[in-house]
């Protein structure tokens, strides 16, 4: 049997790497989309974690998490990659400044008074996802230190602790652009989606989680040279007008 | 039944717009990107580096053709 100080720490900061992702969805999407649906997506993951959690028990590290990676990064990447190009489009139009587009001309932002189904969806499957992540994290580490109660709670902190930072980080993250920040938004679900969709093949990243940095910093670098490509190219249509107007 | 056919209408229609968008190539070439990744998976090419070229790629076609509909749109508006 392993001591307790070890194995918690190993649980808490194995699941922190998880939980990061799980918050950095939810706060990305509430704050872009709106938080009440965002919330219930993100309630009903916790649900279906925990009924998941109660059926198998320790068994829950026999679930096949491949194919659900495989399908949850899918829809993620080919989402994100449509806010992506969204966000570069309206960048580069709008510049960095006055980028706030009323909610009413957005047709990405949900102004109905219903549920909305995208903003819940995202972020329901980043909850479940995450969630089983830190489940077989903490039965896993529990169980090979004979230690599971410590791991559950190893477990639990990383999930209040990070929960916690992600609250207040949310209030700083409303104030940043709509635009801009469905960009940012997009480069992040780009990113987890192209890791889990590969890693739900069996393929394996080369740094094994530290690949999604690599990743995120590819993904800045292209939407920049986008920006930077289309804001050029509006330049010289201007440009060329003008001279048009000039010479008639 | 006209609830639940108009409940399935809509369901469809929401995964439709999610996975589809207004872009249906950006869907395809992930689709394809990932059939891609899982063949050569099982050879030594590195795989990992098949859906991060797609996204590239797929970036800057998509942006381009976003880009063509709109200068249409404000043609057409135009006149």
């Amino acid at each position: 049997m392993t001591g307790i100080v070890p194995v918690l720490i190993t649980a808490f900061l194995a699941s922190s790497v998880e939980v990061i992702e799980m918050v950095t969805i939810v706060v990305g999407v509430g704050a872009t989309r709106g938080w009440r649906s965002t919330l219930l997506g993100a309630a009903a993951g916790f649900v279906v974690l925990a009924v998941v959690v109660a059926f198998f028990g320790l068994a829950v590290s026999a679930i096949p998490i491949g194919p659900l990676r495989l399908v949850i990064g899918a829809l993620l990447l080919v989402f994100g990659l449509q806010w992506l190009r969204k966000g570069v489009v309206r960048v580069a139009a709008r510049g960095f400044a006055g980028m706030q587009v009323e909610a009413n001309q957005d047709t990405d932002v949900w102004t109905g008074t219903g549920v909305d189904w995208t903003a819940f969806v995202l972020s329901f499957k980043g909850v479940l996802l995450e969630g089983l992540e830190v489940a077989f994290i903490v039965v896993s580490v529990g169980a090979t230190a004979g230690q599971l109660g410590v791991a559950v709670y190893g477990g639990a902190a990383a999930l209040l602790v990070v929960g916690a930072v992600g609250a207040v980080l949310s209030r700083f993250v409303a104030r940043i652009p709509r635009s801009f920040l469905q960009l940012v938004v997009g480069i992040l679900l780009t990113t987890f989606g192209s890791f889990w969709a590969t890693e739900g093949l069996g393929v394996s990243w080369p740094g094994g989680d530290v690949a999604i940095l690599g990743l995120l910093a590819v993904y800045l670098l292209t939407a920049a040279i986008n920006i930077a490509v289309e804001r050029r190219g509006a330049r010289q249509s201007r440009l060329t007008l003008n001279l048009s107007e000039v010479a008639r | 039944m006209m609830r639940l056919i108009s409940w399935l209408v809509g369901f469809g229609r929401f995964w439709y717009r999610f996975i589809i968008g207004d872009d249906w190539t950006v869907a395809a070439s992930v689709a394809i990107g990932l059939l891609v990744s899982a063949l050569l998976n099982a050879t030594q090419f590195p795989a990992w580096l098949v859906i991060p070229l797609v996204v590239i790629v797929m970036l800057r076609t998509s942006v381009q053709r976003s880009k063509r509909t709109q200068d249409h749109v404000s043609v057409r508006r135009a006149r």
